[in-house]
């Protein structure tokens, strides 16, 4: 359970139930609802989240943000994986 | 909403709703966050009546939905509630002893989309656990629940109150609920605001026992980590700093209680000069915005020194109003569990008296005697 851990490009996030992204129509942005928690997305996070569809494997969320930023796959990984793991370890995210 | 119930910039919007459906509950915990003047059946808001507070909360910027009592379940509605919250789009977690919940009842809970499921375990061991909540069987009758509740796929958090009678099993508490598989455990130091105020002295740890509990509890943290979330809520009669208190007061949530009071925190019924409004007569959004208890102690402009000047009370807002209103008599003063306040010295006095005499028994929680 290090924190190093590699996560394999392979793995397919996936919210578990009790976590679910949702707009937040009064403050219009986007939050992360989970038991008795609560996060509010960035537009990085909210792009990388509203791609987490239970389908789509990591390298495929990276290859498609790093293809709408313009981006460098390299720090796209970087970014997803450290989300996705922080999350991983709250158990908002399941890996 | 009209223009007036607009929110001023200062304001800001709420988050959470602490929905107390009932206060009826066959347990009887002398730690029941409740007042010790309970509210009785007859004065609970209709099914109607929470309906429309459910749908005020959700435009006015509510996220989430405690539904929670006394006992939840008590209320027949509880069904029919969860699935008008999902229906304007709230998260809805259930606080609940367990009992009197039935099987089909959790089933119909998931079906109507129900989020999460906090169940409240008294202590690891069955004996004491049953002596806790002054209720026998409760303990067996709890394990059968969770199983439920994981047979329907719930998330599900164990929450257990710690207090003398059980600390010592603050790990065993993480351990059980790892067992019940849960994803979530709260280990809540008792806080000292309703029945257990009167009970302090019955429920007060050792700083040593306190101590020793929390480590405990880091090292499974750490051993447990991405297997579950481990949620501590520090004891504060043995603390350097007081708890940011309700996120701060009236900034992130709204307690109604079961009659339609509408509270900044449940315990703030204690400071007796507040003014309180219903939604029997108000909105949620013009109580929010202009009822005088939410605007009391909202920001920081009523504070006096030492949190006037102080770099942290925009972090812990004073702390909480309630207990410094319970322990010096002013609810504007300082939160004693502050070191910077002058009265610091009698919280950790009052533990210290507390908890090296005999515990004594429970004043267990209990409704008034019921009118015909």
């Amino acid at each position: 359970m290090s924190e190093t851990a590699a996560t394999p490009l392979s793995a397919i996030p996936t919210f578990p139930r009790g976590v679910r992204l949702k707009h937040d129509e009064a403050r219009q942005e986007w939050v992360l609802l989970a038991p008795e928690r609560l996060i509010k997305c960035d537009p990085i996070a909210t792009a990388i989240l509203q791609l987490c569809d239970g389908k789509r494997a990591l390298s495929e969320i990276v290859a498609m943000l790093a293809e709408q930023f313009k981006a460098d796959k390299d720090v796209i990984e970087r970014d997803v994986v450290a989300l996705l793991q922080g999350l991983a370890e709250k158990k908002m995210v399941r890996l | 909403m009209s223009s007036e119930a607009s929110p001023a910039p200062s304001i800001g919007l709420p988050v959470g709703l602490l929905a107390e459906l009932t206060h009826r509950c066959p347990l009887a915990c002398p730690y029941c966050s409740n007042p010790l003047a309970l509210e009785g059946r007859e004065g609970e808001l209709s099914t109607e009546d929470w309906k429309r507070v459910f749908s005020e909360a959700a435009t006015l910027g509510i996220l989430q939905v405690h539904l929670s009592g006394g006992e939840p379940a008590a209320r027949r509605d509880l069904v029919e509630l969860v699935q008008h919250c999902a229906s304007v789009g709230l998260y809805t977690n259930l606080i609940t002893s367990g009992i009197g919940v039935t099987e089909k009842r959790i089933f119909e809970l998931a079906d109507a989309g129900l989020d999460h499921i906090q169940l409240s375990i008294q202590d690891s061991d069955a004996e004491s656990a049953d002596k806790i909540a002054g209720y026998k069987g409760a303990f067996a009758k709890k394990q059968e629940v969770a199983g439920w509740i994981k047979a329907a796929e719930f998330p599900l958090t164990v929450n257990a109150v710690m207090h003398r009678a059980n600390i010592a099993r603050s790990g065993a508490m993480v351990e059980l609920a790892i067992a019940l598989g849960a994803s979530r455990v709260e280990i809540a130091h008792t806080q000292y605001y309703g029945w257990a105020l009167p009970n302090r002295a019955a429920l007060m740890p050792s700083r040593a026992e306190t101590q020793a509990a929390i480590a405990d509890v880091e090292a499974l943290r750490k051993r447990h980590l991405g297997q579950i979330v481990i949620d501590l809520v520090i004891p504060d009669y043995h603390a350097t700093y007081p708890k940011a208190c309700m996120g701060g007061w009236a900034k992130q949530f709204i307690n109604v209680t079961p009659s339609g009071k509408v509270l900044p925190c449940h315990a703030s019924e204690t400071i007796p000069h507040l003014e309180f409004w219903n939604v029997k007569e108000h909105s949620l959004s013009d109580i929010w915005n202009a009822s005088p208890a939410f605007n009391a102690y909202r920001g920081t402009a009523w504070m006096a020194e030492p949190c006037r000047s102080c770099d942290r009370r925009e972090i812990d807002f004073g702390g909480c109003r309630c207990q410094a209103f319970a322990l010096t008599g002013d609810a504007a003063a300082t939160d004693p569990a502050c070191y910077k306040s002058p009265q610091h010295a009698l919280m950790a006095d009052l533990a210290e008296t507390d908890s090296s005499g005999q515990p004594g028994e429970y004043v267990y929680r209990k409704m008034p005697a019921n009118p015909a």
